[in-house]
């Protein structure tokens, strides 16, 4: 099962570190984490995504709770939510492959944010399997496309509708 | 107008606000300023150990045994590395405690500073909370947020740590002690769930086969008296965890003594027959529970803790109560009496019937194979180590503080001697820290100064921390050691019997113990050596007689070393899959 958390955490010196160490402590996995200050200053908001059966994931949040600098935490995977991560890929097209890779963008609805004769770089946001197939496609685009570096952000999310997280 | 103090002032002056008795600690250069502000007031008594893993356990020993939490004051570096096994001791057992350590002045932190260590990255997977000290300004709120952390909701310890510069004598601050905290993001549960207790009510007044499955949650939260009525009343059998003696007294007919490992063959058996387990204030630990697939097949489970995480964690519930075990047992009691007094008679005649069925079979279980309280002392026969125990039980009047370390010795202690009393057992049950047992003992002491406080400990569980013997001469500490000494680590050494095919491999050292009557008498202290069974009762009562009320009393009791714990839990098993005596161990 994959899990989406959000949590609400105090925004002050090692309070993340004891949100990683944790998983690190009790033998969950991160798949990503991302962290960044609220509106509110004194808030930080943690998406985390991890995977386990319902057990591990009930214990995973408990033992989040459980932190003293944790506000809040909600799975966002209970009930419908927006789920974004950001992509950047730096791709090597010659020939051919350069208008394969262009299109492919273009189908994807990725923004080519820097040129040169040899290389795209391309932005892509998305949930995270559309941006797996967008680098599967590059991957496919033929020989003389390569793909020279990814960075994505990781999940952020939150709820639909009327769900809000928070104090 | 308010005082303006320093930053080292302002810490202690927090102590005495917060009412502390005691600081177990030792100096350093990160700490001195901080040890000058303790030179300069009466309030608090400073205790000097020799080594700060004792400072911990002292400290955790005080808390143990009076409910109030211990305070350490520790060096940076060396000396906060070396409170870390104390401070894991404390956070695996849910001992509230404070821990303060010096730390390099803020400038130099990260620069690899002459004993500079991450003490909050050291300590951070074994504290419950930990404060670093960034602005010597907020020094009383710091400290006050951490004895409310370290006390309320499942307690545990929390470290600050002191950056030199916020103590410097040189700057002062407006002092003032807060009388509340409010943290939005730490609201431990209190009051628990009034539906949940009545359907709890409504499965233990139907119950045909109940038991109380006591841990030590029950003695953190005080909650043994509402405890004692429900059981009394509702005439079950009470089965204690480790931590959980003396909640329910030890020699009342409807306790079973201990669960686990090395519980009671019928309190394993008990567990394991129950169709309704009342796991109150205990979290299902592998000592307790064998295989987690094959626990307690037939029960209904309840489980009651003041810490969500803990509940479904292992085994999951029928009916949770999350919650303080006194408000929880408290409720539970009353809802008891409410609804006992709605039965008709036949119902009650009905149950009535059931328990009389079911404490009939725990008495063929105890008759079978129970422990035996009356042995005897055999002539020309070495001393057995229970028989050691038994006679402390009697000499003591039941009355003692029992501290222990880890190993036989111990699980011979928790067996033997009956605990009528909460916070009178004293030991490491989650972390098993071997040392535990002399510092914990001189908490104990300190924290109850007219108590008769006992530690009973193997040789080399007190090889660990004997460098204690000072301190206690230095603060007149009046404990009596019990060693069982069967020169060996015996409970390693009981294993590699049991699964390693004999092979001592690394737990003997008979050729080189110290002689410990001298090794007591060198530190200032009285040292009485027995070997033969037939003096041991003598031995006992010199030690605990008028004549050395005042003194230390190192009794190194030469035991029979084969001894091993009966029963023992088999691998992979039920709770109901126990090992009871040599030959059953040499036949399987
Ligand atoms: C600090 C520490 N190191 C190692 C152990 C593992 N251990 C558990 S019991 C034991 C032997 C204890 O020997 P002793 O104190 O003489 O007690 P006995 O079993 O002989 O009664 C050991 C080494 C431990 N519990 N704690
Ligand atoms: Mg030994």
């Amino acid at each position: 099962m994959r899990s989406i958390l959000a949590v609400l955490l105090e925004n002050e010196a090692g309070a993340l570190s004891r949100v990683v160490g944790l998983f690190a402590q009790r033998n969950y996995n991160i798949e990503s984490l991302t962290v960044a200050p609220t509106e509110d200053p004194t808030l930080s908001r943690l998406t985390l995504t991890t995977s386990g059966d319902e057990n591990k994931i009930t214990q995973i949040r408990k033992q989040l709770d459980k932190l003293v600098e944790v506000v809040r935490v909600v799975d966002l995977c209970e009930s419908p939510h927006v789920e974004r991560e950001l992509l950047l890929i730096k791709v090597s097209a010659q020939g051919d492959a350069r208008q394969e890779v262009k299109r492919s963008a273009d189908i994807f609805r990725g923004q080519i944010v820097d040129v040169t004769a040899q290389t795209y770089t391309i932005q892509l946001v998305g949930p995270s399997a559309k941006l797996d197939a967008f680098v599967k496609a590059v991957e496919d685009s033929g020989v003389d496309a390569t793909i020279l570096e990814v960075v994505r952000t990781g999940v952020s999310g939150l709820g639909r509708g009327d769900h809000v997280l928070s104090l | 107008m308010a005082e303006m103090l320093s930053g080292g002032d302002m810490l202690i002056r927090a102590l005495q606000d917060e009412g502390v008795e005691y600081i177990f600690g030792y100096p350093g250069g990160s700490a001195l300023h901080i040890y000058d502000a303790i030179f300069r007031q009466q309030k608090i008594e400073h205790i000097l150990v020799r080594h700060e893993q004792a400072a911990t356990h002292m400290a955790d020993g005080y808390a143990r045994s009076t409910g109030d939490p211990g305070v350490v004051l520790v060096t940076s570096g060396p000396g906060a590395t070396n409170a870390i096994t104390g401070i894991a001791t404390a956070y695996m057992d849910s001992i509230p405690m404070v821990v303060i350590s010096g730390q390099v002045p803020r400038d130099l932190i990260g620069t690899d500073a002459f004993q500079e260590t991450d003490m909050v990255g050291i300590s951070r997977p074994v504290v419950k909370h930990s404060f670093m000290v960034r602005d010597a300004a907020e020094i009383p709120a710091v400290v006050k947020k951490a004895f409310h952390i370290a006390t309320t909701g499942r307690p545990g310890p929390v470290v600050i740590d002191v950056p030199k510069d916020t103590t410097d004598p040189s700057a002062t601050y407006a002092y003032e002690y807060p009388s509340e905290v409010n943290l939005r993001s730490y609201k431990p549960a209190f009051a628990g769930d009034r539906t949940q207790v009545n359907r709890v009510v409504q499965a233990l007044l139907s119950a045909k086969r109940p038991v109380f499955y006591v841990g030590g949650g029950v003695i953190q939260a005080d909650a043994e008296e509402p405890l004692r009525a429900l059981v009394k009343a509702s005439r079950g059998p009470v089965a204690s965890t480790l931590m959980g003696l003396g909640a329910y007294p030890g020699s009342d007919e409807q306790s079973l003594g201990m669960l686990g490992m090395h519980g009671t063959y019928e309190a394993n058996m008990a567990m394991h027959e129950a169709d309704l387990i009342l796991a109150l204030g205990a979290r299902f630990d592998d000592r307790v529970t064998n295989d987690p697939n094959k626990f307690s097949p037939k029960a209904t489970i309840v489980h009651l803790d003041v810490d969500p995480a803990s509940v479904d964690k292992i085994i999951s519930s029928d009916i949770a109560l999350v919650g303080d075990a006194q408000w929880v047992l408290n409720t539970f009691w009353e809802a008891y009496q409410e609804q006992e007094s709605l039965r008709d008679d036949a119902a009650r005649q009905k149950q009535q019937q059931d328990m009389e069925q079911w404490w009939q079979q725990i008495a063929q279980w105890r008759s079978a194979h129970g422990l035996n309280h009356n042995l005897e002392p055999k002539k020309d026969q070495s001393i057995l180590p229970q028989l050691a125990v038994q006679t402390l039980y009697r000499v003591t009047e039941g009355e003692a503080f029992v501290t222990s370390d880890v190993g036989q010795h111990q699980m011979f202690a928790a067996q033997y001697y009956h605990f009528d009393e909460p916070r009178r057992w004293i030991n490491s049950g989650g972390l098993g820290t071997m040392g535990f047992g002399l510092p914990s003992a001189m908490g104990v002491q300190m924290g109850n100064p007219d108590a008769v406080v006992a530690c009973v400990t193997g040789e080399g569980s007190f090889m660990m921390n004997m460098q204690e013997l000072s301190t206690c001469l230095q603060y007149g500490l009046p404990i009596k050691i019990i060693n069982l000494n069967n020169q060996a680590l015996g409970m390693v050494k009981q294993w590699q019997d049991m699964q390693y095919g004999g092979r001592h491999s690394q737990s003997t050292y008979s050729d080189s113990l110290p002689d410990f009557k001298t090794l007591a008498e060198a530190f200032g202290h009285v040292g009485i050596r027995v070997s033969d069974a037939m003096e041991l009762d003598a031995a006992m009562e010199e030690a605990f007689s008028e004549k050395y009320k005042n003194r230390l009393v190192f009794v190194d009791v030469w035991v029979d070393p084969h001894e091993h714990v009966y029963p023992m839990a088999i691998k992979g098993g039920a709770m109901s899959d126990m090992i009871l005596s040599k030959p059953q161990e040499a036949a399987s």
